[in-house]
């Protein structure tokens, strides 16, 4: 049960061959257990868990079921769920119990699926490695010293690791994908403005998107179903007509054309990495998929342009963190400035305050031009790159990071190795445009690969049945860490 | 171009964010090194290129200026640090 897709545990609860409140506690026992190992989630609270489990199994009696009824998922603790605490993994919302609900948690609760926790992550999704938490590091199932990627690492690690069926994340630079290579396992960052930000912490609001983690993509696009739609209150929620994420799970590959950027191939990718990535694409090519070579000119600047558009962002949206109407608030002080900036020097953590004080020099006076406008240029280049590259394939294929998981430790002092994790995950977002990673094989020590599939605006159908036909011919998704498999 | 120590204590006060003097040497190290790492930025030709604020462009949305929620100021109060007679309470301002 522990290893079943979304789609099989549907149809056992359908069945009644489990109930919901079994399943969920199934999941909680499972916590309880590995998380001294992981520190994946922030919050589990069962009693709650378990009554929307109860009213899951009233719903599934009357014969009310949606396809994610009575199913437990792991929200990202970045997502506000009303009544429990939502911290951001930061000391200054450590004391900050929501008070509605993201749009996120309705949509999920309204398909009448548990809440199982909340999941550990960078603070304020500030990270690629889930170490810069006030909750302590998460750790990688595959290998308990490395990092599980980051920011959405509780989410990747809890799905790796058999902790959850699936989880929800969200991606400003990566932070779905990333984890979900270093992890082993499926991830979605939608087309910017499919899914809502209202009661989803604000990062950097232009690039900000939520997404999902799951055993695979049949699963990712049972998720997207749920997810998605317009909100009102988010003022950059598109307005389309309701899709079907799986409506192309079955058309065949034959006739996609896969664009293979040649900055992606070049300088800068582990050896392991890349003989895990072109064993991807020969497979790909197999199923009768056409590859052709695509230019993405400007990808080298999109880690700059990131690393100055973000940190302007962020700076403007975590002004809001001032001890005065929620979260923590400094013991001592003198006055009131003296409160602003004791309570955000105590209640923010080292990486944070760097990306306040990075995007408050970007915006100020004398620098704007220089670095914010030009960044803002930069980035209407690279959006123009994939505009282009698109005209001649279908779908892109690369590598989702450089590296394998790295060791825990290894790069939390370095901030601009840190960030150089993110160079072919953050042009997607500065474009707005759909990505996934999909376990694509093993590189050095066994550790998972991950494949990145770039669409363009809304091709999320298109990329999730190119990556269902991959799982259907391969099996990388269904490796579990030997430590997290069974019934252990 | 790198920043002083006296930029980055500006730019703290800009932010409301203390750093101590213990601190503030790791910090321009560190800030130094991102700058560093924008630089590229300005090597690119951008001449004519509008600056792009927004995936795809996209408008932000005006709503109705209309009263669309109730008043929950008990609710919202009920988590903030210090509050007396529905008000926020902050250190004396005006003496």
């Amino acid at each position: 049960m522990i290893d079943a897709p979304l789609t099989e545990l549907a149809a056992a609860l359908g069945a009644k061959r489990i109930s919901s409140v079994e399943l969920t506690q199934l999941f909680l026992d499972r916590i309880a257990r590995h998380q001294p190992q992981l520190n994946a989630f922030i919050t589990v609270d069962p009693d709650k868990s378990l009554a929307q489990a109860r009213a899951a199994d009233v719903r599934i009696a009357r014969g009310e079921r949606a396809p994610l009824t009575g199913i437990p998922v792991a929200h990202k603790d970045i997502f506000c769920a009303h009544g429990w605490l939502t911290t951001c993994a930061s000391k200054i919302l450590s004391n900050f119990v929501a008070p509605y609900d993201a749009h996120v948690i309705e949509q999920f609760g309204s398909a009448g699926a548990v809440i199982l926790g909340k999941t550990n992550m960078d603070e304020f999704a500030m990270g690629s490695s889930t170490e810069n938490s006030h909750y302590g590091p998460v750790k990688n199932p595959w290998d308990t010293a490395r990092v599980p990627g980051g920011s959405s690492g509780g989410s990747a690690a809890a799905v790796a690791a058999r902790l959850a069926p699936c989880a929800t994340g969200t991606d400003t630079g990566g932070s779905i994908r990333q984890p979900a290579g270093f992890c082993g396992i499926s991830g979605i960052k939608p087309t910017y403005g499919l899914v809502s930000r209202y009661g989803m912490i604000a990062y950097a609001s232009s690039l900000d998107q939520g997404g999902a983690f799951a055993r695979n993509a049949t699963d990712l696009a049972v998720m997207l179903n749920a997810m998605t739609g317009f909100d009102a209150r988010d003022s950059t929620s598109l307005e389309r007509p309701k899709e079907d994420y799986a409506r192309d799970l079955a058309r065949p590959l034959a006739g996609v054309r896969i664009g293979l950027p040649k900055e992606y191939y070049g300088e800068g990718m582990d050896a392991d990495v890349r003989a895990a990535v072109e064993a991807a694409i020969a497979e790909l090519r197999r199923l009768g998929a056409t590859t052709v070579e695509v230019a993405l000119p400007n990808s080298a600047l999109s880690v700059p342009a990131y690393y100055v558009i973000a940190p302007a962002e962020a700076s403007s949206n975590l002004a809001r963190f001032d001890g005065v109407r929620y979260g923590y608030r400094a013991p001592e002080y003198d006055d009131l400035a003296d409160m602003y900036c004791k309570t955000r020097a105590q209640g923010f953590g080292t990486e944070v305050k760097r990306r306040i004080l990075v995007g408050t020099y970007v915006l100020s006076h004398g620098y704007y031009d220089a670095y914010y406008l030009q960044a803002q240029r930069v980035r209407r280049l690279i959006a123009q790159d994939f505009v282009d590259a698109f005209k001649r394939c279908d779908v892109i294929a690369g590598p989702t990071s450089p590296t394998v998981a790295f060791p825990v430790g290894e790069q939390v002092s370095d901030p601009v190795q840190m960030y150089l994790n993110d160079i072919y995950t953050v042009g997607p977002n500065l474009a707005g445009l759909p990505a996934m990673s999909i376990p694509c094989g093993a590189g050095a020590s066994g550790l998972p690969v991950g494949l990145q599939l770039v669409g363009g605006y809304f091709a999320e159908a298109r990329m999730l049945g190119l990556a269902h036909q991959f799982q259907l011919a391969t099996d990388w998704h269904k490796r579990t860490p030997a430590a997290f498999a069974g019934n252990s | 171009m790198s920043l002083s120590i006296a930029h980055i204590r500006r730019i703290a006060q800009l932010a409301r964010l203390s750093v101590t003097d213990v601190e503030i040497a790791a910090v321009q190290h560190e800030l130094n090194g991102i700058l560093a790492l924008v630089e590229q930025l300005k090597a690119a030709d951008t001449a004519g290129v509008e600056p792009m604020a927004h995936a795809q462009d996209v408008m932000l949305r005006l709503r109705e200026d209309a009263v669309t929620e109730g008043d929950q100021h008990r609710l919202f109060q009920s988590i903030a640090p210090q509050v007396e007679a529905d008000l926020y309470l902050v250190p004396r301002v005006i003496e």
